[in-house]
């Protein structure tokens, strides 16, 4: 990314005061520095860290007795982990295309001028803003087939409605689809709420004379636009998906079985409860590498085809 | 906009109906959760065992919110959650002050100062979001302990600043750099320093950056549990810790009104800066992020 | 680091404060114990103030470290965190073989002088003494012993279904379909590995005894684990499935018991701390509620036991405090005022038992008659087994095994060997 920097800058005239002016020069790279400091440390740092840990047999507390990668073979072997890897992708894959479509759709109908947009935002909004620590027994009732959407239905009359979700192994991750998409997608449409109102009206205008119709022109004209709204909505959501972890917890607590495991949970779980750190580190390294392999291609091409357009 | 369905033709109409009845059921679906806990949080708890979920309360009461702000016990202290509570505040908001500026002055330093390898600062810090929380809990805790502030607010506070600092400078770099550059380089020209054209040019413009900024980190670090739980001692937790032992304890028969009266509580304040604030939020991000 | 000076001035600002708020509360000797904990539960919460009373009696302050979750598992998180900034709470609760693993790290201290003084080695029952100790010295205190399989029922819904209370585990089946013909659930459970763990050692040592049980869960030996027994065992286990409710996935345990307090299940399996929960409800034992050993293992006693482990401490005043607090946990009022409240048998057999319930009498009964013939045995769903990374590899397994339509008895037997051999 550094290849594609230095825009023009802007020409700094040292008018005689060439001590002042040199602490101009590295102002702001004083300003800059702590953090810097602190992403090298507390990020970077503790990502060798936890690497360095991963070659080891650390098991309750850290320690340096070196194994080579014999973590990483375990894990290779260990069943958990290729469900729990498998469930990153489905359920990755489904939150964020799912929230990048509702909040999509969310956005165009809204943005039809509707006298109650005020509100209706703030209700599709406000789920960004509650932890699953809050909403998960809720979520817990809501899906529970005995206590929740299930039996509130069978009570209006549909004695056949059936909606177990939660306690079948196969269909538990989408569970946890449903309640992501529920505290993120509001958040996805505003970000495309905000993308529309950008859009220069007299694009649409024009294609309006050619005759277009509606659902053309969105398709078409408006949604191309909104390509830079689609790439931070990925940058956040996946960014959401990848860290999900109160959300298992307090829906499923991985379960039925360990059906429902995250890459996260799973690091947790056998870095703190099973006094696995080495096979623990082993796994928070593997997902990072995975995540990284994802997002740097896309945000790389992203970049790069800003630059150009 | 004038690509909207507003020709009065009934098929138009029809249109528009159907349009609202789809927004409507969006915003029933959002708000189900919410219903339910506020619902059950005022029901007595013989009509919670026998009532539906979304019945409404035939005898409301208030009771439940005030025993989960004073009286619930949380382990073996009976005192709610209102302690917590106040534990939050006294985290949340140096934490949120300290990385916002922190953000905002890295924002305006990679913008509008750039030198050789800013980007890759950036794309540095732009990694930080990325990092899974779990993974730095022993460092972090090792590390604390060598500060001294192992198991205190100040701790705590410090933990939420480094990893809050990279949302803040995303944000806050995204917003600056869709600023024109001319104020600034005519303020060079005349002499103003970096500190001086930060406080009259860029600070005077960020009300609305900041305001996403704000928000995000309040709601992020008032709705920690991780961090809270890992680095706090017994008089230093926050609300959702205590939430957590509220909703896991129980005295023979699960109080969910309550846990239900205790979660809103621990909500409320993200909830009214979302309702407040919401929309300057999207009016920050339509400025901010989106034109990145 | 600019950033960091106004962290640490307010840091500095806290550190005054807090000086001066100890300072202020100080009195003779009087220290403070931060006690980590996760007695969090009603009965539970009860029984640990009693601790927390006798404490500030004799003038010492209790610094309450309450942490929720998992059977614990949050606060050995929080656990690992404060020992890795050097910063421990000066008591937590321990237990099992990982009070072995603490010892090792040389982050215990000793009690052997509070043991001394007190003559624990005469009155600890040795199985629980062997828990305590590393390497020789006594690093722990035990707080109450355990049994875990219990088997917990409903009389009247017994009475309805024209079933008596079962005491094997066919006659458990049976009496399963009575109930459920009568329109009860038969069996409460939550399905939680932990709990799914309970039901299955509780079904292992009916099925094929406790030997074999400690062959297979505390040896781990392969062609136990492997064996024909095991799948047997097994196939047993899965059976009780068809006894629960299908809305179990995720229940706590206490939510378990709550359905057999308000007549809606018959029975449950599970560990005697599910007796604070009747008590806590009002119900008297033998006459609102029953318990039995698990069906087929009357001559066993899988035991699990709650422990304060003391973290080593500088300060001479919370040293003094952590060794009132050892000596109070095994005092007479302790001991008998926490296990009426607990539903466990006090640590030390040498307490007047009269103010205990017949359950409890007769898990002490249960408790001396099986370790003198043997069928005293750790429980594994509660880490008194094997270390935590097996107990984690087998909870894997048998929740696994237990939630899916698909795997049969000898794949899950097979596992098990893996787990066995993958976590050592």
């Amino acid at each position: 990314m550094s290849t594609v920097s230095s825009p023009t800058r802007p020409a700094r005239v040292a008018r005689g005061r060439p001590a002042g002016a040199r602490l101009q020069d590295w102002l702001p790279r004083l300003v800059l520095s702590p953090s810097i400091a602190i992403s090298l440390f507390f990020v970077y740092g503790f990502m060798i860290w936890t690497f360095v840990l991963s070659l080891t047999n650390s098991r309750m507390l850290p320690s340096y007795d070196f194994v080579g990668f014999a973590q990483y073979a375990r894990l290779m072997t260990n069943e958990r982990w290729w469900v729990a890897a498998t469930n990153l992708g489905i359920f990755g894959g489904l939150f964020v295309v799912i929230c990048l479509g509702l909040g999509l759709l969310l956005a165009i109908l809204l943005d039809q001028r509707i006298r109650q947009e005020g509100a209706l935002r703030t209700l599709y909004l406000y789920p960004m803003a509650l932890s699953f620590i809050v909403t998960g027994v809720v979520w817990k009732w809501l899906l529970n087939p005995g206590l929740g959407i299930q039996a509130m239905v069978r009570g209006w009359g549909f004695e056949d409605f059936t909606f177990n979700w939660l306690t079948d192994p196969d269909m538990a991750i989408y569970t946890l689809v449903i309640a992501a998409v529920w505290q993120a997608s509001g958040f996805v449409m505003a970000l495309f709420l905000a993308g529309l109102r950008g859009i220069d009206d007299s694009i649409i205008k024009a294609a309006q004379l050619d005759g277009a119709s509606l659902p053309r022109i969105y398709w078409r004209v408006v949604i191309p636009c909104l390509r830079p709204v689609v790439f931070s909505a990925v940058m956040i959501l996946s960014h959401i998906a990848i860290k999900s972890f109160d959300l298992v917890v307090a829906l499923t607590g991985g379960g039925p079985g360990y059906a429902t495991d995250l890459p996260a949970t799973f690091m947790y779980t056998h870095a703190f409860t099973r006094a696995q750190i080495g096979l623990g580190s082993a796994s928070a390294i593997l997902m990072l590498g995975g995540v990284l392999a994802i997002l740097i291609p896309y945000l790389y091409s992203e970049l790069r085809s800003r630059k150009h357009g | 906009m004038d690509n909207v369905i507003r020709r009065r033709t009934p098929a138009a109409r029809l249109a528009r109906a159907l349009l609202l009845t789809v927004l409507i059921l969006a915003a029933l679906f959002y708000l189900m959760p919410l219903v339910v806990m506020l619902l059950t949080s005022v029901k007595p708890l013989e009509e919670i065992r026998a009532g539906s979920l979304l019945a409404l309360p035939m005898n409301p009461t208030f009771s439940p919110w005030v025993k989960a702000w004073g009286e619930a016990c949380t382990g073996m202290r009976c005192d709610g959650v209102s302690v917590y509570f106040f534990n939050s505040i006294a985290i949340v908001i140096p934490a949120v002050l300290i990385s916002t500026t922190v953000g905002a002055l890295n924002g305006y330093a990679l913008t509008k100062w750039r030198f050789k390898g800013s980007e890759l600062v950036f794309a540095l810090m732009l990694f930080g979001c990325f990092i899974p929380f779990q993974v730095v809990l022993l460092p972090m805790a090792q590390t604390l302990g060598w500060l001294g502030l192992a198991s205190s607010r100040a701790g705590l506070v410090l933990v939420h600043v480094i990893f809050g600092i990279a949302f803040t400078t995303l944000f806050f770099r995204n917003f600056y750099v869709a600023i024109p550059n001319e104020l600034v380089s005519a303020a060079k020209l005349d002499g103003a320093g970096f500190f001086r054209i930060f406080w009259r040019i860029l600070l005077p413009v960020s009300a609305p950056i900041i305001v996403v900024s704000v928000i995000w980190q309040f709601t992020q670090i008032w709705n920690d549990f991780l961090f809270g739980v890992a680095f706090s001692a017994h008089d230093t937790q926050p609300v959702t810790v205590a939430l957590n032992n509220l909703v896991n304890t129980s005295t023979g028969v699960r109080e969910y009104n309550v846990d239900m009266a205790a979660a809103m509580i621990a909500a409320l304040p993200t909830l009214v800066v979302y309702v407040l604030a919401g929309k300057y939020f999207v009016r920050g991000l339509t400025a901010g992020s989106v034109k990145g | 680091m600019s950033a960091l000076t106004p962290v640490r001035a307010f840091r500095k600002t806290l550190l005054g404060l807090a000086v001066a708020g100890t300072l202020g509360a100080a009195q003779a000797h009087a220290g403070e114990v931060e006690v980590l904990h996760w007695w969090t539960s009603g009965g539970e919460a009860r029984a640990a103030n009693v601790l927390k009373q006798l404490m500030e009696d004799e003038g010492h302050q209790w610094e309450d470290f309450a942490v929720a979750g998992g059977g614990g598992e949050t606060a050995m998180t929080v656990l690992k965190s404060r020992a890795m900034s050097g910063n421990p709470p000066s008591a937590a609760q321990i237990k099992g073989p990982e009070i072995q693993e603490w010892g090792e790290l040389g982050l215990l201290g000793s009690l052997d002088d509070v043991a001394q003084s007190e003559g624990w080695d005469d009155m600890l029952p040795d199985v629980v003494a062997d828990v305590m100790k590393h390497d020789g010295n006594y690093v722990a205190v035990p707080v109450n012993v355990h049994r875990v399989n219990w088997l917990w029922a409903n009389p009247k819904i017994l009475e309805e279904a024209g079933v008596e209370l079962p005491t094997t585990l066919d006659e458990m089946f049976a009496a399963g379909e009575a109930i459920r013909e009568a329109g009860y659930i038969p069996l409460a459970h939550g399905g939680q590995p932990w709990q799914d763990a309970t039901v299955f050692e509780s079904v292992l040592l009916a099925s094929a005894g406790t030997d074999f049980y400690r062959r297979a869960m505390v040896d781990l030996d392969p062609d136990a684990l492997g064996g024909e027994e095991m799948i047997q065992a097994l196939e047993t286990f899965k059976r009780t499935r068809e006894l629960m409710d299908d809305d179990m996935s995720g229940r706590d345990w206490n939510i378990a018991t709550s359905m057999v307090i308000s007549d809606k299940a018959a029975m449950q399996l599970m560990g005697d701390w599910a007796k604070g929960e009747f008590t806590a409800a009002g119900l008297t034992p033998g006459e609102d509620y029953l318990c039995a050993p698990a069906p087929g293992t009357q001559d066993a006693f899988t035991f699990n036991i709650d422990s304060l482990a003391m973290f080593q401490v500088s300060d001479d005043s919370e040293r003094e405090a952590q060794k009132t607090l050892a000596r109070l946990v095994l005092e007479p009022e302790f001991q008998e005022a926490f296990n009426l409240a607990k539903g466990s048998i006090p640590a030390r057999p040498d307490l007047d038992m009269s103010e205990f319930d017949t359950c409890a009498q007769q898990s002490l009964e249960a408790f001396q008659q099986t370790a003198e013939e043997g069928g005293l045995v750790p429980s594994m769903a509660h880490g008194m087994a094997v270390r935590s990374d097996v107990q984690g590899a087998m909870f894997d397994v048998i929740t696994n095994f237990f939630n899916s339509p698909d795997m049969d008895a000898e794949q899950a037997a097979q596992r098990m060997v893996n787990a066995a051999q993958a976590a050592l």
